[in-house]
């Protein structure tokens, strides 16, 4: 019997994941499990405080990424990610909110949130793993899915006008927009590190394969086919106009960084609002103490001071 | 604990329900509310985005209930004490987070100014037509706590009651506030902040490495850590074991689920408020909760007036119901009249409490207004015979 012997002591991104957890739910050839090594390949570029990191998940097979990364994360309800994230934000400013689901969940279920959190420009990091379909439930259709695409419940292909997210939330207000497939793992992880460095509502949508569903029903080949496909069909086009990034069933995929703007988030709205209005009796959220000091133990408590 | 000053609005006032219940929530310690605009509860929120500012704290407008009931659990989990209020239709949206709430253990309030229902049924009018929904209304096995207030004095005292026990069992508490309490002005007395009682919440002293996040010492309500402290914690709405982690096996829903009843369940008695008198020598005890209450004193005084052996048994805490006190009457009365703002919801606990040993009657009213008087004195008259 051969031991295989893993050529580097420990994975690098190990140390980010709950690896007593494993093994993950993910299907063979799925590329969630690949969106999250960037995500940590990111964690480690950025050189972000983990302590200060949460990540929010809703339902679906990308809402389990919150129960394998060894952070504080929160597995909500379906589409109610990006709202659970608004409030921990804004109850705690200091964190890093990171909202990590899919495109079930963030556009159809909790459509109206995403485009309100883009409105607000809240200090979100949004990825949003897109495969085109609801892959949990086996593999139904979503405002995602492109036309003629078949689906578990579009048998005949679907015929509804599918969403085209970058689009979508560059119009609401998203100040940095960028696309990639799953085969762009360093485009993904630079993207993600950019990211983190913007204050405001970030938008990430990785395309991603659905080998058991979504490629298995529409014939398009397992997992490596579809790698050799997003190789194929990808272009790179920074600062493309959202509105020409639509997707289709076999057409080309438009990838690249496509919003990067500057405009003022939520908080720093917030409190030039309250300082104008109200002046000194204005009582602004305190870094050390946070809004937190009255749920913890008043100004009594030691951690408070 | 003693309330923080900063929050509390020391003397007599003036006030209505709405008002008052926001000042309560200010005293008890929140600092955080998501909301979305129903009458006739909007009047809390728009207190609370007017003062919470000047106090520390913050709030939000959210663009639905969904996003406002599952918000404030963001805003718990990130160290505020938090609170979200609506009416009737927004209650309906908030059921999925309601359930939420009581699976990941999240302390917090939600208050719900009771309005005519079904559907937009009455916008500005009073029914009390939530109570079973408030104790039902998400899907799965779960125990929550309702209170009833019948005054702006109760509307302030008890939203801190409220507060407290949320932090206490780690539950989220219903406010049920109705149309009419939350509208009607009267005097509310705000003491000095040192005689206020608040109940911190059940923060973790552990280390990293000795913290689990759903373990339990005896009293079935798991230490809370909140995000940002290096816990590196997992919640999740999937049943889970004491680490927080999913674990969908028959054995571990058993496990949690009965826990997530008995934590409650197991203190029914020390939760339970209810106001009773005259119940000592009773032919019929009057069981009301809410404004019906007040129509309900008078109806017992009018009885009382003419020679009618009648007790009261004012419900503060609806649920967990308090089904002792109810067997215990029923033990030695005749009957039980039941006035509520609805067609017959806590009748049937009242009934079910008290198996058979005493009569109950419901005098209904389906809402728009408060009952008459005459309408309880009737159903009194005829349950003494």
């Amino acid at each position: 019997m051969t031991t295989l012997v893993s050529p580097i002591p420990g994975n690098p991104v190990e140390p980010f994941l709950r690896s007593d957890r494993m093994p993950h739910i993910w299907c063979p050839g799925c590329g969630i499990g690949t969106t999250v090594n960037c995500f940590a390949e990111a964690l480690i570029e950025s050189k972000i405080d983990l302590k200060t990191l949460a990540l929010v998940s809703g339902i679906g097979c990308t809402g389990r990424v919150a129960g394998y990364v060894k952070l504080d994360s929160f597995h909500t309800t379906h589409g109610r990610a990006i709202p659970f994230a608004t409030g921990l934000k804004l109850a705690n400013p200091g964190l890093n909110v990171v909202v990590y689901s899919g495109d079930g969940d963030l556009s159809a279920i909790g459509g109206n949130h995403l485009i309100h959190a883009a409105r607000r420009n809240i200090d979100l990091k949004v990825i949003c793993v897109n495969n085109l379909i609801y892959a949990m439930t086996g593999g139904q259709t979503a405002p995602t899915t492109p036309g003629h695409a078949t689906t578990s419940t579009s048998p005949y292909g679907t015929f509804e006008p599918s969403f085209n997210l970058p689009h979508l939330v560059e119009a609401a207000g998203a100040v940095y927009v960028a696309r990639w497939t799953t085969f762009h793992v360093r485009q993904l992880a630079r993207s993600i590190t950019e990211a983190f460095n913007k204050k405001g509502f970030s938008f990430i949508e990785v395309i991603s394969p659905c080998p058991t569903l979504y490629q298995r029903r529409n014939k398009m080949g397992d997992g490596l086919e579809t790698m050799k496909y997003y190789k194929e069909k990808s272009k790179t086009k920074h600062g493309a106009p959202t509105s020409e990034v639509g997707l289709t069933l076999n057409g080309e995929i438009i990838v690249g960084k496509f919003v990067d703007r500057d405009r003022p988030d939520y908080s720093t709205l917030l409190k030039a609002q309250m300082h104008e209005s109200l002046g000194d009796k204005y009582v602004d959220y305190d870094e050390e103490q946070g809004y937190a000091c009255s749920a913890d133990g008043g100004c009594e408590e030691d951690s408070c001071h | 604990m003693k309330a923080d000053p900063r929050g509390v609005l020391t003397g007599t006032h003036f006030m209505d329900g709405d008002h008052a219940c926001c000042e309560g929530a200010l005293a008890a310690g929140a600092r955080f509310a998501a909301g979305y605009p129903i009458t006739p509860s909007t009047e809390v929120v728009e207190r609370f985005a007017q003062r919470v500012p000047t106090v520390g704290g913050c709030f939000i407008q959210m663009e639905d209930e969904l996003a406002a009931s599952i918000t404030l659990q963001g805003g718990v989990w990130g160290g505020a004490k938090a609170f979200t209020v609506t009416s009737g239709p927004g209650f309906s949206l908030m059921m999925e987070h309601i359930g939420y709430a009581a699976m990941t253990e999240t302390p917090c309030v939600f208050v719900d100014v009771q309005r005519g229902g079904p559907s937009t049924g009455l916008p500005t009018l009073p029914a009390q037509g939530d109570m079973m929904q408030a104790r039902w209304g998400s899907h799965g096995d779960y125990e929550i706590i309702a209170l009833c207030p019948n005054s702006p004095q109760e509307c302030f005292d008890l939203t801190i009651k409220a507060f407290n026990l949320a932090e206490e069992f780690r539950v989220p508490v219903m406010f049920m506030m109705d149309e009419v309490v939350g509208h009607m002005t009267e005097k509310v007395v705000i003491p000095p902040a040192d005689e206020i009682e608040v109940t911190p919440r059940k923060h973790t002293h552990k280390s990293v490495e000795d913290y689990l996040p759903y373990g339990t010492n005896g009293d079935m309500v798991p230490e809370m850590a909140h995000a940002g402290e290096g816990y590196k914690f997992h919640v999740t709405g999937l049943t889970h074991d004491e680490r927080g982690y999913p674990n969908m096996t028959p054995k571990m829903q058993q496990k949690l689920v009965t826990r997530l009843q008995n934590k409650i369940l197991s203190a029914t008695d020390r939760i339970s408020m209810f106001e009773e008198e005259g119940t000592a020598d009773a032919d019929v005890v009057v069981v009301s909760y809410g404004i019906t209450s007040r129509v309900a004193q008078r109806a017992i005084e009018m009885a009382r007036a003419d020679g009618l052996k009648v007790g009261k048994l004012r419900l503060i805490t609806a649920w967990p119901f308090p089904e002792n006190k109810i067997r215990q009457l029923a033990a030695h009365i005749k009957a039980f009249v039941v006035p509520e703002l609805n067609l017959g919801q806590m009748v049937r606990e009242v009934e079910r409490a008290a198996a058979g040993k005493a009569q109950t009657f419901l005098v209904p009213h389906a809402g728009g207004s408060v009952h008459h008087p005459e309408e309880i004195l009737a159903f009194i008259q005829e349950a003494v015979r």
